[in-house]
């Protein structure tokens, strides 16, 4: 079975290929083009939600076939991948993979890139260049392996009922399907290249799935955004494999690292180097501060996308590649320090923006930030494993989240506004309770599974040592994020206060049409629920072994040296003491939301908006990074220096083809003369000629007879005086 | 004196140079076909001296039928006589010359 891991991306390929093709088909033998197919669908399905029946539709009745096979291959080929992710974990062992067991499988020699002449210059540089197509199963890989594969299940389930009345739902699961060929793609590749294909796949995957509803102009803006920006970072990452691949000269992990770890001190300018732009692209990718602006925009896609790419598993794979790379983040210490530094201030400042959003799922976007940027503060300080848990729980209860608020969409027929929702618990229990559950969960409360993932990292961060950095930093840190924490419970307690609490505020049309998801929808919801209560009892820090997760991770993220495993241990009291301050800070979180919003109806914030107009305007407005980055980039750069390359182009660039025109001119004004004289001499002299011909011949033709009559006399005298002379 | 073949030859030649000469300058068309008569009947007179001086009769045969073509030749140029006087109102050669290149 662990050798079949190849077949694990392979499935949703297919699934990929089998949807997509029958979507065409079905779409081709209809007869219609497909873009004002989609148009029509999507008004019938407009009106089909007026009158309260969102499942009935017309596509449905008329062409069950293609959607039944796009109902059974979507999610089922992600349950076969997740059926042979789980028996090749299993086959392996967890046991020998937390010893640090590597199971590599080798398709095939994808580029033989020759020979390296130049061996020996750092130890451990490899004599051959190639890049193999192979797929790694190590504990790592394992645990990313098992998480995106069944979130990845539940949420295909989920997007069954969701999608159901949508006309381009074949199209969907063909997305989502190579979607997830592409993110086993990123978690199985045995080298940075194949890394990078899966982020580019993923990349792209997202481009296509914000924009899914491409005739919406926000849509397809979005999905434009992301792409963009994700570029930047991408730039960055791609630098940073070329670094790696100059140093080391192979991309192979299981020859990187080992020479990684065997290099001196000497190759520490490198590897910042490197670090940075690997760093950058996960920037990108993970949505962190300056490359954040396309996160939330992304939720004008599809709600099960925002769920699974935009909260548990894409944005996530900037985390794993980081950790992935520990070994060459931990050779410098600079790079480090970057990385927790822009991933507390990420936290802090998305949570800030969180604070006063009112779209349901933009709120969730920015938790989705600001998680993000907990988890890069704790690879940041070390503590890799925190940051590889943090992803794991945050899958969770941030997939469970997003679930939620699709099911409260789909329930208020697409309304996303906090400012009209309200009173919900009564009406849509089941979504309720799951969604309450992740919320109590994201807020930090014990035993649920985001408070030890989070109490990891607050603890890492507390105890960090950053030998390049000044001794404050990691208390600010900390500070940050035990701030951070107690936002994320404020601003998820709000949310929840303004949805399901309190009483109804939007129209009674809608009301009376709230009605509970399918089963397909609620059962992914009570899965992840569960699993955001029981997600984190796999990494309790203080009974001893009880951080299971961090033992199972231990032979790919190795805790800094002293940092944390052992006198991490022994200092229980401080432990307890750090965990009491974050639990605290929380608890404040949430009874400060549920006074002012559940209780208050949200006079006491009104109030401080209403004293402080300008910090509330500037992070209702999102701190106007977004026109910031358009008066910059978009009109700055691009409008400005677009006209200064205009100007460029005009007098510089425009010297070439101008100086080649002047000598084109002046060899044509040459050749015109060669023309004129020389050509035209020939012809014109050859009809002068003739003219001058013609002329003596035409006046010899005078009319007159008598003319004639004389010269055939002269002619016959000259015969006759030829044929007498020379007889 | 006797007269030999070198007369009629010497009369035939004038009369041929005159009835030519007369072709070539006369502007008159009647004239120049009254002139084309004097050179066929230079030939006759020729024809007829060789006939003599050698004894057969094929020149004097020849002879008769110059003069029956003459006279075809003599109606045909009147007809044109006529026809140009009509279109013209003149019958000077030098005037009829549409053909002139």
């Amino acid at each position: 079975m662990k050798d079949l891991i190849w077949l694990i991306p392979l499935f949703p390929l297919a699934g990929f290929l089998v949807n997509g093709l029958v979507y065409l088909i079905d779409h081709r033998t209809k007869g219609e083009p497909l873009h004002d197919e989609l148009h029509s669908h999507q008004a019938a399905a407009e009106s089909q939600k007026h009158l309260g029946h969102p499942h009935a539709h017309m596509h449905e009745e008329t062409h069950p076939e293609p959607k039944l096979i796009h109902t059974i291959v979507g999610p089922g080929s992600v349950a076969l991948s997740c059926l042979f992710a789980f028996g090749a974990i299993f086959d392996l062992g967890l046991s020998r993979l937390s010893e640090g067991a590597v199971h590599v499988v080798t398709l095939y020699r994808w580029l033989p890139l020759g020979v390296n002449e130049a061996v020996g210059q750092v130890p451990g540089k490899a004599a051959e260049w190639f890049v193999d197509a192979a797929f790694r199963l190590d504990s790592l890989s394992a645990l990313m392996l098992a998480f995106v594969t069944f979130v990845g299940f539940l949420i295909h389930v989920y997007s069954v009922g969701y999608m159901g009345h949508d006309a381009g739902y074949g199209r969907y699961f063909a997305y989502l399907n190579l979607f997830m060929f592409s993110m086993l793609v990123l978690v199985l590749g045995n080298n940075f290249l194949l890394l990078f294909v899966g982020w580019e796949g993923v990349g792209l995957c997202s481009y296509l799935l914000i924009g899914y509803d491409y005739h919406k102009k926000n849509a397809a803006d979005a999905g434009k955004k992301a792409f963009v920006v994700n570029r930047i970072g991408d730039f960055g990452f791609i630098l940073g494999i070329f670094g790696v691949f100059a140093l080391f000269g192979s991309l192979d992990f299981g020859k990187v690292f080992p020479a990684a770890a065997a290099a001196g001190p000497d190759v520490t300018p490198y590897m910042t180097l490197i670090c940075i732009c690997l760093f950058v692209g996960a920037c990108g990718k993970s949505a962190q501060f300056p490359l954040y602006v396309w996160l939330p925009d992304a939720m004008a896609g599809p709600t099960p996308v925002s769920a699974l790419i935009h909260a548990a598993t894409m944005v996530t794979a900037g985390v794993y590649m980081v950790s992935r790379c520990n070994v060459l983040f931990r050779l410098s210490p600079d790079a480090m320090v970057v990385v927790a530094v822009i991933g507390g201030f990420t936290a802090l400042f998305a949570a800030t923006i969180g604070l006063a959003q009112n779209d349901i799922k933009k709120v969730l976007a920015y938790s989705t930030v600001s998680q993000l940027g907990y988890m890069f503060l704790a690879c940041g300080v070390g503590a890799f494993v925190a940051g590889m848990f943090h992803v794991l729980t945050h899958a969770f209860f941030k997939a469970c989240l997003f679930l939620g608020s699709g099911s409260v969409i789909h329930a208020l027929s697409g309304e996303q506004d906090i400012q009209r929702m309200g009173g919900l618990s009564s009406k849509i229990r089941t979504t309720y309770r799951t969604f309450l559950i992740a919320t109590i969960a994201i807020a930090g409360i014990p035993p649920l599974a985001g408070f030890f993932s989070k109490d990891a990292i607050l603890g890492a961060v507390f105890e960090a040592h950053m030998p390049t950095a000044p001794v404050w930093l990691p208390r600010l840190l900390w500070v940050t994020g035990i701030f951070t924490a107690g936002m994320t419970a404020f601003y998820m307690f709000r949310l929840v206060s303004l949805t399901f609490w309190g009483t109804y505020r939007g129209t009674a049309e809608q009301e009376s049409h709230i009605h509970e998801s399918p089963s397909s929808m609620t059962i992914p919801l009570i899965v992840l629920a569960f699993l955001s209560i029981v997600g984190g009892w796999i990494g309790i820090p203080i009974a001893r072994g009880g951080d299971k997760i961090g033992e199972f991770l231990s032979p790919i993220l190795l805790p800094l040296a002293g940092a944390h495993s052992a006198e991490h241990h022994a200092n229980v009291s401080l432990e307890v003491l750090l965990m009491a301050a974050s639990v605290a800070v929380a608890v404040t979180g949430i009874l400060l939301a549920y006074v002012w919003y559940a209780k208050g109806g949200g006079e006491t914030p009104a109030k401080i908006a209403q004293r402080y107009p300008g910090v509330y305007r500037a992070v209702y407005n999102k701190y106007y990074v977004d026109e910031a980055y358009n008066a910059l980039f978009v009109e700055g750069l691009a409008k400005g220096g677009g006209r200064f390359l205009w100007e460029v182009d005009a007098t510089v660039v425009d010297l070439i083809p101008n100086g080649a025109a002047g000598v084109t001119k002046a060899f044509s004004w040459i050749s015109s003369l060669f023309d004129q004289y020389v050509v035209d001499g020939l012809v014109n002299g050859l009809a002068d000629t003739l003219q001058a011909g013609y002329r003596m011949f035409r006046s010899a033709q005078t009319g007159r007879v008598q003319n004639y009559a004389l010269v055939m006399g002269a002619g016959l005298f000259a015969i006759v005086a030829v044929y007498l002379v020379f007889r | 004196m006797t007269i030999t073949i070198n007369h009629f030859l010497i009369v035939s030649f004038l009369l041929f140079s005159i009835g030519f000469f007369g072709v070539l300058v006369r502007r008159n068309f009647l004239t120049v076909l009254m002139s084309v008569e004097l050179m066929l009947n230079a030939v006759n007179l020729n024809l007829v001296a060789f006939s003599k001086r050698l004894s057969s009769l094929t020149g004097q045969v020849f002879s008769v039928f110059v003069i029956t073509i003459a006279a075809g030749e003599a109606a045909i140029g009147l007809a044109l006589t006529i026809s140009l006087f009509r279109q013209r109102k003149t019958l000077n050669v030098e005037e009829a010359n549409t053909l002139q290149g």
